[in-house]
């Protein structure tokens, strides 16, 4: 009953560094490229595993100061709307309730506490990593009732949906979803209707993309002139990406690239596919800070819907309040960084999050205090 | 008639921690005997001047000193007579409670003795003697009991160590599976002449460790969370006290020893920025790290220098002494894969700073709280 991941052979660590060398080709490539350009560029990187990514290897560091990486709404738990996280807690109260959640959403903090504060009150809230493992719990607990808090973009959501196909076929009655899961292309476009962020292209994530294909993101460049770059999470891969977004924007060009062709085909994984739209229907959702985006959701189709939690227990969202003080909807929007926020370093820490940036591993305010040292200079070292 | 008596004591329960005939052989058929099976503890090398614990002329935990409550002549006591004296004795305690009890590299029991050998050990003392207190829940079965115990005495013997004396005791089960705890205490002589602090630590200073790190934590998060990876990733919790003598006895300028148990790499280097206002500088690239554990971090999205370590040591000695310092760790096979991972400077303010394997930079802090895997 265990996931077998496969792994690379272990070698031997340490040693010379052939990735410092590619890294460093590619940073003289991008240097020549941002200065043959001579103005300011920004990019977004859509998903926040690019953010970490970019924090943790130091890339930040290595790009020339006219150009900046802004993060997109991208990250799973950062967009999720407050009253959705609201409506988790007060499921997870209920009597009876088993309320298994990937660990990411255990902290963010809603109108009534977070999930963690729950589970400590009592509740049986289970950190799991997969749907696979919340469905494994309910059949493990057939008196009980379990919900699985099923959040997350393309990525995540075939796995929810194959569950939940699964569920049916084997009559588990006890099981069921709160589904809160995004599609990610309607965030860029709603983006960019806002038309309030200048943007010189995006950097496509590897993941969502594996899923969707990167032909997905033609309507961003036929219809915004954007240029879009997909690459993996690999340093490399998002070095390469960089490069070949400023080569376009250097050309003046706006073109569908994909950097990470071995994983990411043009049409995506059609078994996937398939099976999103078997159990699942595009809807109207809301997004933190987005607000409601049409067609930007999933909800569960009509033949599937006794697996939706919030019909089963009733529960009705509430209204979405949000933190005035807290800028985590603007950070995610590129409309500011976490520095501008007051409250970033200053009550907002991993360790008293007020805002979901700052608890997800992958929200930008996290990545900024995690790898970011609290003094410019050492943000611009390189 | 005979299957049910058998099936009934298949497992602990209450009654076993009532004092009575039962609780008697629990300890004296069960506990006392796993740990006197695997013979007397292996010697420490180069401790000729560490005493040892009770007359110490044969097979050990066999006369004064036994485990859990200490027998003499027979006869269960509540405590070890220790006929040592000693200037500088160094104490320690630790309680385990980890789950599941046991994982792919160990288990509760070794976890237990290894991390108390090792919390002397980083003080610069050679242990000499602990004890051994468990909490065991009603409904654990017995065979696993014997096999913590067995694995007990088998780190107890690794590190040249004897568990002198314990407690049993049974409490209600709370959960499922039933588990079972363990608090140890340690005492150990701290070495002639061996000078560790913080206080001790200065610019231009080596950070070593003996091996890659991230396995324990790990090991642990695939179980819990039901990932298993084709390359077995494994706990290295190991007794680190014979390396640490190897490396003590070349009369290297040693200022600093910790092992990077919870809180991992990170938590230790932020520590030592914190009590000496100097930074560090890492270099990823000599960081002992192996593709799984690299993979496995990379997959659950957790920083693999905050993630536990059981068998791991980092050491700040002057720069001076390196290469000879690496020498002297990497003659033991659990610093074989010794490195030197950085140094520390006097920049300000104190932070640890690591040069990236892609050669970018950025600061490494303590984990928050419980490291979480990542949705996606």
């Amino acid at each position: 009953m265990v996931e077998s991941i496969r792994l690379p052979a272990v070698q031997q660590h340490g040693g010379a560094s052939p990735l410092r060398d590619s890294a460093a080709a590619l940073q003289t490539q991008i240097a020549s490229l941002a200065r043959r350009i001579g103005r300011k560029t920004q990019f977004m990187e859509v998903c926040g595993t690019h953010t970490v990514s970019i924090f943790r290897t130091g890339i930040r560091g290595m790009l020339p100061p006219n150009v900046r990486m802004l993060s997109g709404p991208g990250c799973p738990v950062c967009v999720t709307a407050q009253r959705d996280i609201d409506a988790a807690i007060e499921l997870a109260a209920r009597p009876g309730v088993i309320l298994a959640t990937y660990g990411d959403m255990l902290r963010v903090p809603g109108r009534l506490g977070s999930l963690e504060r729950q589970r400590a009150a009592g509740a049986d809230v289970r950190v799991v990593t997969s749907a696979r493992a919340a469905l494994r719990i309910a059949r493990e607990n057939p008196q009980r009732e379990v919900v699985f808090l099923a959040v997350g973009f393309e990525t995540t959501a075939p796995a929810t949906a194959a569950v939940i196909r699964t569920a049916e076929s084997e009559c588990v009655k006890n099981f069921s979803a709160l589904v809160s899961h995004k599609l990610v292309v309607p965030a860029m476009r709603a983006l960019l209707d806002a038309g309030d962020v200048r943007l010189d292209g995006f950097l496509c994530p590897g993941h969502v993309s594996v899923i969707i294909g990167a032909e997905a993101y033609r309507p961003i460049v036929d219809r915004y002139r954007q240029p879009c770059v997909v690459a993996g999470f690999e340093p490399l891969q998002i070095l390469r990406g960089i490069a070949a977004l400023l080569t376009q924007v250097a050309r003046r060009e706006a073109r569908l690239e994909n950097v990470y062709t071995a994983a990411v085909p043009p049409r995506g994984n059609a078994v996937a596919l398939h099976l999103l739209a078997e159990v699942f229907a595009p809807s109207r959702t809301a997004w933190r800070e987005l607000g409601e985006i049409p067609g930007s959701g999933l909800e569960l189709a009509p033949r599937y819907c006794r697996f939706d939690a919030a019909r089963r227990f009733g529960i009705t969202l509430g209204p979405e309040v949000n933190n005035p003080a807290c800028l985590c909807g603007q950070v995610i929007c590129g409309r500011a960084e976490p520095s501008d926020c007051a409250l970033f370093r200053n009550g907002c820490t991993p360790l008293t999050p007020i805002g979901p940036c700052m608890v997800s591993s992958e929200g930008t305010c996290a990545a900024w205090f995690k790898y970011a040292a609290p003094r410019p200079s050492a943000e611009a070292a390189s | 008639m005979t299957t049910a008596v058998a099936s009934q004591t298949e497992c602990v329960m209450l009654a076993h921690g009532g004092g009575g005939e039962l609780m008697h052989r629990l300890i004296r058929d069960r506990l006392l005997t796993a740990l006197r099976s695997v013979g007397p503890p292996r010697p420490a090398a180069h401790a000729s001047n560490v005493p040892r614990a009770v007359g110490h002329r044969g097979p050990t935990l066999r006369r004064e000193s036994c485990p859990a409550h200490t027998v003499s002549r027979g006869v269960l006591t509540d405590g070890a007579v220790l006929p040592w004296t000693a200037d500088n004795i160094v104490f320690t305690t630790d309680s385990y409670v980890v789950t599941p009890i046991e994982f792919p590299g160990g288990d509760i029991g070794r976890l237990a003795v290894c991390g108390t050998v090792n919390d002397l050990t980083v003080m610069g003392a050679q242990p000499v003697a602990i004890s051994l207190g468990l909490i065991l829940e009603e409904g654990l079965p017995l065979e696993t009991l014997d096999r913590v115990m067995r694995s007990v005495a088998g780190a107890a013997r690794e590190g040249g160590v004897e568990i002198v004396t314990g407690d049993t005791k049974v409490i209600e089960r709370r959960g499922s599976p039933p588990e079972l705890f363990i608090n140890t205490a340690g005492i150990g002589r701290l070495r002639d002449g061996v000078q560790l602090g913080a206080e001790h630590i200065e610019p231009g200073d080596c950070i070593l460790i003996n091996g890659p790190i991230a396995e324990h934590g790990l090991a642990i998060m695939s179980v819990r969370n039901g990932v298993e990876f084709e390359t077995p990733l494994r706990s290295d919790a190991a007794p680190l006290n014979h390396l640490i003598a190897d490396l003590l006895d070349i009369g290297a300028s040693v200022k600093f020893l910790r092992d990077p148990t919870r809180g991992g790499v990170a938590g230790v280097l932020a520590d030592i920025c914190d009590d000496t206002g100097l930074s560090i500088e890492i270099d990823e690239t000599r960081l002992p790290l192996s593709p799984a554990a690299r993979y496995a971090s990379e997959m659950l999205g957790i920083e693999p220098l905050t993630f536990a370590n059981e068998g791991k040591v980092i050491c700040v000695v002057a720069a001076a002494d390196c290469e000879k310092s690496l020498s002297a760790l990497r003659t033991n096979p659990l610093g074989r894969h010794a490195a030197c991972i950085g140094s520390i400077c006097d920049r300000h303010p104190a932070l640890v700073e690591l040069t990236t394997r892609y050669g970018g930079r950025r600061i490494v802090q303590r984990s928050y709280g419980e490291d979480l895997p990542r949705i996606c």
